[in-house]
């Protein structure tokens, strides 16, 4: 098999060609800045409303509490840093969790250099927040709640619904990072009792560059680009309209295609997860195995290291992705998986697949063939493996 | 990111295995951070390296620079074993990426202490040869943010 088989959703997804159609003529023909006077860009303002009305409906909001960004990191740094900003007369307390995107964790950090006070809130086996703990952890100065929609890695979804709800009860605000969730799984802003949300195109067959933040009505966070009047005055800068107008589109189909595509990831992933399981020793799975987003994967394999597995499976056209601190460009495997409770060695040894709906079954044969051939090669070459298997 | 020979020292790796018997071996590094490399040596009673292999769990720099130093190593007395560095390790594959020094640093590390492990053994002195320290991540430094 020559062809690339592409097992990396979570980091960003094929940009659809219905996508691509549409973002076309707004780079060519229609190249005029919305903010323009004249009748020739007025089609480009009418395009970004349209998006925005889209992208609105798709999250149960109205389309003035949408707000274009360059991208889910930009939205993360947004909500956090004008929030603490806004809202420094009312406390510097902080609450987030210890799995979140480093776009939020690395914030918090950097806020907290600025005099705030952050808890890191743990999560459980399965890397669900405990929601007694949350409870404890408000302060008459926390300002803010910021907990992921569900995890990069592990696809595990937190219970947004009870966060919303106690972050409400609290009077405090509630931020999730939904930048993999938001397409995948429905996301309703008032159902679930969410203040502001940040969301990515490309994650879901949009454009890379083009990302969101809503943010509720009367919140009164500031400005974080300064500069002209775009987005409500709320989001300088000249609006990347092929950026908005794909991800409109992108949205549009996501929300479509939703149900039919979560059925058919969830299928594949399963007989994914049944097969490894079945047939690779020293194998686990990582993350809540219900509470999961349809398309991700993630598993540990004792005894070998993910930088090495990841080498291997590229070399048979496999793309796929790992925890391993190699990957992350530390000495530290990732902070989700030490999170869930795994030591250091099995975290260094895990893999992260996850599907599209374009994957097919024989992809997915393949995949595990190699990978049980690769991880097969490098328990040969282990000092681990050796061990164990003296021990045993 | 990798160099070809790199690439092609992890894909096939020279004497990969182990030795029964050995007359000396030392594993180094750990799992924790995510590399450990065990160096086998079958020595003669000239004190030349006639056989060596290596076990390694750790990333695709960690796999080659144990094959690469295993290569330098056979055929050579102990006193010229020692004398090998991480620096022409990594030099002979061609180059590494400065995060993964540390990995050719760590295969240093083990031919060092199978050869420590060679001396105590047999109650010899080898010139030039610390005792080997089991970690070498102590010196990385922190990003802050």
């Amino acid at each position: 098999m020559e062809k690339k088989i592409y097992l990396d959703n979570a980091a960003t997804t094929k940009t659809r060609s219905e996508v691509v159609e549409a973002m076309l003529p707004y780079f060519t023909e229609k190249f005029g800045n919305p903010s323009s006077i004249y009748e020739f860009a007025s089609q480009n303002k009418k395009a970004v409303d349209e998006s925005r009305s889209i992208i609105a409906k798709a999250l149960g909001a109205d389309s003035s509490e949408i707000y274009f960004t360059g991208g889910g990191t930009e939205s993360d740094n947004w909500a956090i840093k004008a929030t603490a900003d806004a809202y420094s007369q009312k406390g510097n307390h902080i609450i987030t969790s210890k799995i979140e995107h480093h776009a939020v964790l690395h914030t918090c950090e950097y806020l907290e250099k600025h005099g705030y006070e952050v808890t890191y809130l743990d999560v459980d086996e399965n890397g669900i927040i405990k929601l007694d703990q949350l409870k404890k952890a408000i302060r008459p100065t926390t300002i803010l709640i910021t907990i992921m929609f569900a995890n990069n890695e592990i696809g595990t979804i937190q219970p947004v619904k009870e966060i919303g709800k106690i972050a409400k009860e609290h009077n405090v605000l509630f931020h999730t990072d939904a930048v993999q969730a938001f397409g995948q799984v429905p996301v309703d802003v008032n159902d679930l009792g969410i203040d502001m949300l940040s969301a990515s195109a490309h994650k879901l067959g949009g454009p890379k560059g083009i990302g969101l933040l809503y943010i509720r009505k009367g919140i009164k966070i500031r400005s974080f680009i300064h500069g002209g009047a775009q987005e409500r005055q709320r989001r300088a800068g000249t609006e990347n309209v092929p950026g908005i107008v794909g991800f409109g589109k992108a949205v549009e189909i996501a929300l479509e295609t939703m149900d039919a595509r979560a059925q058919k990831e969830i299928e594949l992933r399963d007989y994914l997860i049944t097969r490894v399981l079945k047939e690779i020793p020293y194998t686990r799975v990582n993350g809540d195995r219900l509470r999961r987003l349809p398309n991700n994967a993630n598993f540990s394999f004792q005894f070998i290291e993910g930088e090495s597995l990841l080498i291997m499976l590229d070399m048979n056209h496999i793309c796929a992705s790992s925890g391993s601190a190699c990957t992350s460009g530390s000495l530290d495997p990732s902070h989700v998986l030490l999170a869930i409770g795994l030591p250091h060695e099995i975290a260094h040894g895990s893999l992260r697949l996850t599907l599209s709906e374009e994957n097919t079954k024989e992809e997915i044969d393949y995949t595990v063939d190699k990978i049980k051939e690769i991880v097969d090669k490098l328990r040969k070459m282990s000092p681990l493996y050796e061990d164990f298997i003296k021990r045993r | 990111m990798y160099t070809e020979k790199v690439m092609e020292h992890f894909s096939n790796p020279r004497n990969m295995g182990e030795i029964e018997n050995a007359s000396g071996v030392g594993t180094v590094g750990n799992a924790k951070c995510g590399d450990i490399m065990r160096i086998y040596l079958d020595i003669d009673e000239n004190g030349i390296i006639q056989d060596v292999k290596f076990k390694t769990f750790g990333c695709g720099a960690a796999v080659a620079t144990s094959s690469m130093a295993t290569e330098l190593v056979k055929g050579k007395t102990v006193q010229e074993a020692v004398q090998i560095t991480n620096k022409a390790v990594a030099e002979a594959l061609g180059g590494l990426p400065p995060v993964k020094m540390h990995c050719s640093l760590l295969a240093e590390e083990a031919i060092h202490a199978a050869l420590w492990d060679y001396a105590e053994k047999n109650g010899l002195k080898i010139e030039g040869l610390r005792k080997p320290k089991s970690d070498v991540h102590e010196e990385e430094e922190e990003i802050e943010y």
